[in-house]
């Protein structure tokens, strides 16, 4: 892997997972909203050995500029070996149950918005031949559950979207990676008591790494959510809709 | 957020209340009359990274590097950056931290907080002698950079000072030049206190890194014996072929595992071990302990006590040899008792612990009461000595204890963040536990 473009490189995973990238001297196009946390991830990105190709200040939900962000990225990185897509939001349910509207914002961004998004990448990636194309999805949308059904929701309909994906343009020699991690202790979770199981951003930027140069295309996050998703999805509805989880 | 938060000494156990701080805020968080404390990584083993009455400032996410020039070895990064984090980028480059303490899974902010000092003190100092810059961020609203050259005192304030000057933003470190991760070690056996003091000044003029380890457990005729262990970084750029044993303690050890017995069987093979010398990897030399992650478990649900004290050199030999000696009679023997010349220079702050003189550092099972009662009586000694205790490794010391080491303390005062509090500072200030 020689050039790789990072779509929402101030996630949490985004950022653990740039820092192996760039202890392997990975040319790196980084995308992020904060123009703050954009210059602080990039300044230590190539303190730690990336070589910078450029970075950009986008809001990933306004996506009449998707296209020309990418003609941009791909004018710089020339031929991208890897996209990693990590723009996302986790919200706030009871905030979204009072009010709809805000349903609306988070289901645009997971879903709407990184749908789009994808949409143009494939058919960059889909000329280009080759490449790897990860996108942060959750383990949130294998069945939609009480306490975050919103969220899990615009996930499903993203992994959804991954699994079509993956079958367009597998025969063009590129290669859709679903990343489906469990909870993991970053700013997304700021402000909440930590959910059973959660694990660090490094870990799950390791395993990211080990399963793209596997050639996986459905990563779970440590690996036993593989299990226990497994083992949610097999419930029978009479019983998991009296359950609070 | 709230969870079981604890110091490297897993006592005292008190619930502590966090928030993550994820990027460099521009001002800190005002939670009503709740009061602040910086922590980084939880590595000081007392309760000076506690703050049981209010909310800690987690730092674990703000380590991002700013800036790292190879060509200087000048390094700017954010407070929670880890050493083990900085070696890994500045090893490769050819540059080392100018001085670091036993582990190395410590933040940056922390080990300037405490103003750490390492096996080659009698040539380097502290990491306070080291800092270039830092920005420290406090509740007036103030963004203050801070250098050596300030004449204002909060640099020196906040060199030591335990985090309680401000929210230490970034540091900048001048690191010094390395042929590779090499040290060429040398190990001397000794057989009583007294050859160790012999022994030591002419070690010392010789290696840039000395300490030596100490049987506290030895039989009353050998009192003393132990391992003089020096090294010098080595002229080898031998590329790093070797692979860190990653060993973790799983769970909280049963209670009755260190006891009088075991520990003094671990105490004689330590010092009958067949002696290394040439080269080896400084994760071993420098960090012995941090192949063991976790290794603070051993101790068991109940935890341990750490103690560091520093004497002046001239009443060092008697008064270590009475420390050992009211040990042994209380029959609580130390896993690890190291002993170190310090430098003649001056401290880097205002608080700093290491000043002239000779530390000695040991650790005890926490037994309750009964381990308390001894250390009053080892910090008396102390007091009655001059020296003083190092508040990175104390949960016992009195506000008298505390003064009388640290004599600057009302200046100190002076330059302290009102919103900023520790459990420590309460209990060495008067104001009651926590």
């Amino acid at each position: 892997m020689q050039s790789a473009l990072i779509l929402g490189a101030s996630s949490g995973i985004a950022q653990a997972f740039g820092r192996l990238l760039a202890e392997r001297g990975v040319t790196l196009y980084l995308v992020a909203r904060d123009p703050r946390k954009l210059e602080a991830v990039s300044a230590d990105l190539s303190a730690r050995g990336a070589c910078l190709a450029g970075t950009e200040v986008l809001d990933l939900n306004l996506h009449a500029e998707h296209a020309a962000m990418l003609e941009r990225a791909w004018a710089a990185l020339g031929p991208v070996d890897l996209v990693l897509v990590a723009h996302g939001m986790l919200g706030d349910q009871a905030a979204c149950e009072a009010d709809p509207a805000l349903a609306m914002e988070l289901m645009r961004t997971n879903y709407a918005a990184t749908g789009v998004l994808l949409l143009h990448l494939a058919t960059r990636l889909e000329a280009q031949g080759r490449g790897q194309l990860a996108v942060l999805s959750s383990v949130a949308g294998e069945r939609g559950r009480r306490s975050n059904y919103i969220y899990g929701s615009s996930k499903a309909g993203l992994s959804a979207l991954l699994s079509g994906l993956r079958a367009r343009l597998a025969p063009a020699g590129v290669q859709v990676v679903t990343v489906l991690p469990g909870p993991v202790r970053t700013a997304m979770l700021a402000g909440r008591p930590l959910p059973p199981l959660t694990v660090e951003p490094e870990l799950v930027a390791r395993q990211l790494l080990r399963g793209l140069e596997r050639g996986a295309h459905t990563l779970w996050l440590p690996p036993k959510w593989r299990a226990i998703m497994a083992v949610i999805r097999a419930l029978p509805e009479a019983i998991f809709m009296k359950l609070k989880f | 957020m709230s969870e079981s938060l604890l110091s490297w000494g897993r006592w005292p156990r008190r619930p502590q209340r966090a928030i993550a701080l994820d990027w460099l805020p521009d001002h800190l968080p005002t939670l009503g009359p709740s009061k602040l404390l910086p922590r980084g990584q939880g590595r000081s083993y007392g309760d000076s990274c506690l703050n049981s009455r209010g909310l800690l400032l987690t730092t674990g996410a703000l380590d991002r590097v700013i800036h790292f020039d190879r060509e200087t070895g000048v390094l700017r990064a954010e407070a929670g950056l880890t050493f083990d984090d900085l070696l890994r980028l500045c090893l490769p480059a050819g540059w080392f931290p100018p001085v670091t303490p036993g582990t190395r899974f410590l933040s940056l902010g922390g080990a300037v907080a405490n103003d750490v000092h390492g096996k080659n003190h009698h040539g380097a100092g502290t990491i306070g002698h080291h800092v270039r810059a830092l920005e420290l961020l406090r509740s007036d609203g103030s963004r203050q950079l801070l250098t050596p050259a300030d004449t204002s005192g909060l640099f020196r304030a906040t060199i030591g000072g335990l985090g309680l000057t401000g929210l230490i933003t970034w540091v900048e470190l001048q690191l010094v030049p390395t042929r590779g991760p090499w040290f060429e070690s040398h190990t001397v056996r000794f057989s009583t206190l007294a050859e160790c003091f012999e022994i030591g000044p002419e070690l010392q003029a010789r290696h840039g890194y000395t300490a030596a380890w100490i049987d506290s457990l030895a039989p009353a005729g050998q009192s003393g014996r132990g391992l003089y262990i020096c090294g010098d970084p080595s002229d080898s750029s031998e590329p790093a072929a070797w692979r860190e044993p990653r060993l973790r303690i799983p769970l909280d050890c049963p209670e009755w595992l260190l006891n009088p017995l075991s520990l003094k069987l671990f105490n004689t093979l330590y010092y009958r071990q067949p002696l290394k010398q040439g080269r080896v990897h400084a994760w071993p030399f420098l960090y012995p302990l941090d192949v063991l992650a976790d290794w603070n478990r051993i101790y068991g649900h109940r935890g341990f006590q750490q103690w560091q004290c520093v004497v002046p050199s001239a009443d060092a030999p008697a008064l270590c040899a009475e420390l050992l000696s009211r040990i042994r009679a209380h029959r609580q023997g130390s896993f690890l008792a190291l002993l170190k010349t310090f430098g003649s220079m001056d401290p880097a702050g205002l608080l700093s612990f290491a000043r002239p003189g000779v530390t000695l550092a040991l650790d005890f099972p926490m037994l309750g009461e009964r381990t308390a009662r001894m250390l009053q009586e080892l910090n008396a000694l102390v007091r009655e000595a001059g020296g003083a205790l190092y508040p990175a490794k104390d949960a016992q010391m009195s506000a008298e204890d505390f003064r009388s080491g640290y004599p600057r303390v009302e200046e100190f005062e002076g330059f302290r963040d009102p919103l900023l509090e520790s459990d420590f500072w309460r209990r060495v200030r008067g104001g009651g536990e926590a």
